[in-house]
């Protein structure tokens, strides 16, 4: 049902894990629908020094997550709102349909995690 | 890598003595029941001698309640189907329950659509039928109640018996899906007061594809396929030899090894409950902890989500469900779980483990020896997990 490289994420899942002292924090999805994503960030000047997530959810979501905080790191603020979640899904192959729409959360975690973090700058 | 399957639920293997009896109806006695000659003659014999092997395993009075279909599915659907368009100008009211297998919940909400009105009863929190909301909903109007004997994602066990009395007593027929008690549990027709009983194959060992409908004497249907008129004019096809022939054989060695196979499997089956809750903190069992089937256990672990669970326990060889094979082609959770009160998150997080005959004592350790550790690590990826479960 999943690609070697879902599968790959799934059991290795890439930064797992909380930044207590994280810049922003981005929260999506609900479990009652089964999935909820946590994406922590560090950011530096411009750049997203460091991304993890702790994340309730299906195979899809637990790659998903695991792959944006790969794609995110070390990229500018604004590469990283360009992430799209096809390029989440791209990147691992491809996901089942089924999943794209529901587990396939994890750019908008990012999306909103950066956004929480320009938020609180402002303040 | 060792493989352990507790997928029971989904699918079973044939038994290799049902098998055996299968084989030379593919290619030596291969006729056609319907036919007058010797080739017909003989299948027709071996078609008898099944219906036969089931009429005893549920107590049936006559071998000729027996009609053979394409499994539990079809079984449902041309009891309940076949039940309210003949018996319509008696009434409109079916009363079913809201754990019932999709086959009969879809094929309610299509009799809905075609103008019959459908109850739904509720169940307790152990997916016990609510036999008081029973009698309230029964009207002068009320044709049908299908209730099932046992519950295929939690194994919970239905008063059959009493359903049977209190329907019987109100003027109803009863029909009883038992496609997942059968060959577990003894079933008793004429005790329990039941009218249509539906049956699968598969569940009891034998091929897929082939499944039977109880219909006692006196009960009237109509069939659902036009056709030529086989199986008592109920169900039109060329029957299924080798199948029938299979289920037949499945049957047989279900009477008679069911009493020890299902001694055998509640002893796993409770120490593996025991041992899942002992070992994971925040662990439940969904379902009746005693009035459930033999082979079956649906627990819940907290703050964690069913198909990780899942996956995690297939990369360590264990094969095993969310709930009911057919409901993961959507990602809603088991509407079984939610008509237990459960929440959305918590049915999410449920497991279902169903054990079979090559089940072992040593399969039980191994499992009992790898989720605990899976879990945990499931729920340190979980921001639901509290900070003292992880630590």
């Amino acid at each position: 049902m999943y690609s070697e490289k879902v599968m790959d994420h799934f059991r290795k899942p890439r930064n797992m894990g909380e930044i207590p002292d994280a810049d922003g924090i981005g929260s999506v999805g609900n479990p009652t629908c089964g999935d909820l994503m946590n994406i922590y960030i560090k950011v530096k000047g411009n750049v997203l020094t460091d991304v993890k997530f702790k994340t309730f959810g299906c195979g899809a979501a637990i790659a998903t997550s695991s792959m944006i905080t790969e794609l995110a790191k070390g990229k500018t603020l604004d590469e990283a709102l360009k992430i799209t979640r096809g390029d989440v899904a791209e990147n691992l192959d491809g996901l089942p349909k089924i999943k794209m729409h529901c587990s396939n959360l994890a750019a908008d975690g990012l999306h909103a995690a950066i956004k929480d973090y320009l938020k609180k700058k402002e303040e | 890598m060792r493989r352990i399957y507790l997928d029971h639920t989904a699918g079973k293997p044939i038994d290799k003595r049902v098998l055996k009896e299968m084989i030379p109806y593919f290619s030596q006695d291969y006729g056609n029941p319907s036919s007058p000659h010797y080739f017909g003659n003989q299948a027709r014999t071996a078609i008898d001698e099944s219906r036969t092997s089931i009429a005893e395993l549920i107590g049936a009075e006559k071998k000729e309640e027996i009609i053979f279909t394409s499994g539990g599915t079809e079984s449902n659907n041309l009891a309940i189907m076949g039940f309210a368009y003949r018996n319509q100008v008696k009434g409109n009211h079916i009363i079913t329950s809201s754990i019932e297998h999709m086959s009969v919940i879809n094929t309610c909400k299509h009799l809905n659509k075609q103008g019959f009105q459908i109850t739904f009863l509720p169940v307790d929190e152990f997916g016990i039928v609510d036999l008081q909301s029973l009698e309230k909903e029964m009207t002068e109007k009320t044709i049908l109640v299908s209730i099932m004997y046992a519950n295929g994602e939690i194994g919970t066990i239905e008063p059959i018996q009493e359903i049977g009395d209190l329907v019987h007593s109100k003027g109803a027929l009863f029909h009883v899906d038992a496609v997942a008690a059968a060959g577990q549990i003894p079933i008793d027709v004429q005790k329990e007061e039941i009218d249509l009983l539906s049956l699968s194959s598969n569940d009891m060992y034998g091929p897929r594809g082939v499944g039977a409908l109880y219909i006692k004497t006196g009960t009237r249907i109509q069939p659902i396929m036009q056709g030529g008129g086989q199986e008592r004019g109920l169900r039109s096809g060329t029957e299924n030899l080798p199948g029938i022939v299979g289920m037949g054989k499945s049957a047989k060695i279900a009477k008679s090894e069911m009493t020890d196979e299902a001694e055998r499997l509640t002893r796993l089956r409770d120490i593996f409950v025991k041992g899942v809750i002992d070992l994971i903190p925040e662990s439940f069992l969904n379902g009746h902890p005693t009035l459930r089937l033999p082979n079956t256990v649906n627990v819940r672990f907290n703050y964690i989500e069913g198909e990780s669970l899942i996956l995690s326990l297939d990369m360590e060889g264990v094969v095993c469900s969310s709930g009911s094979a057919c409901t993961s082609k959507t990602l809603e959770p088991t509407h079984v779980l939610l008509a237990l009160g459960l929440q959305h998150e918590e049915a999410h997080g449920s497991l279902l483990f169903t054990f079979g005959k090559q089940n072992t004592r040593e399969d039980v350790k191994y499992v009992l020896d790898i989720l605990p550790s899976i879990v945990k690590r499931l729920r340190q990826m979980s921001p639901l997990t509290p900070k003292e479960l992880i630590d």
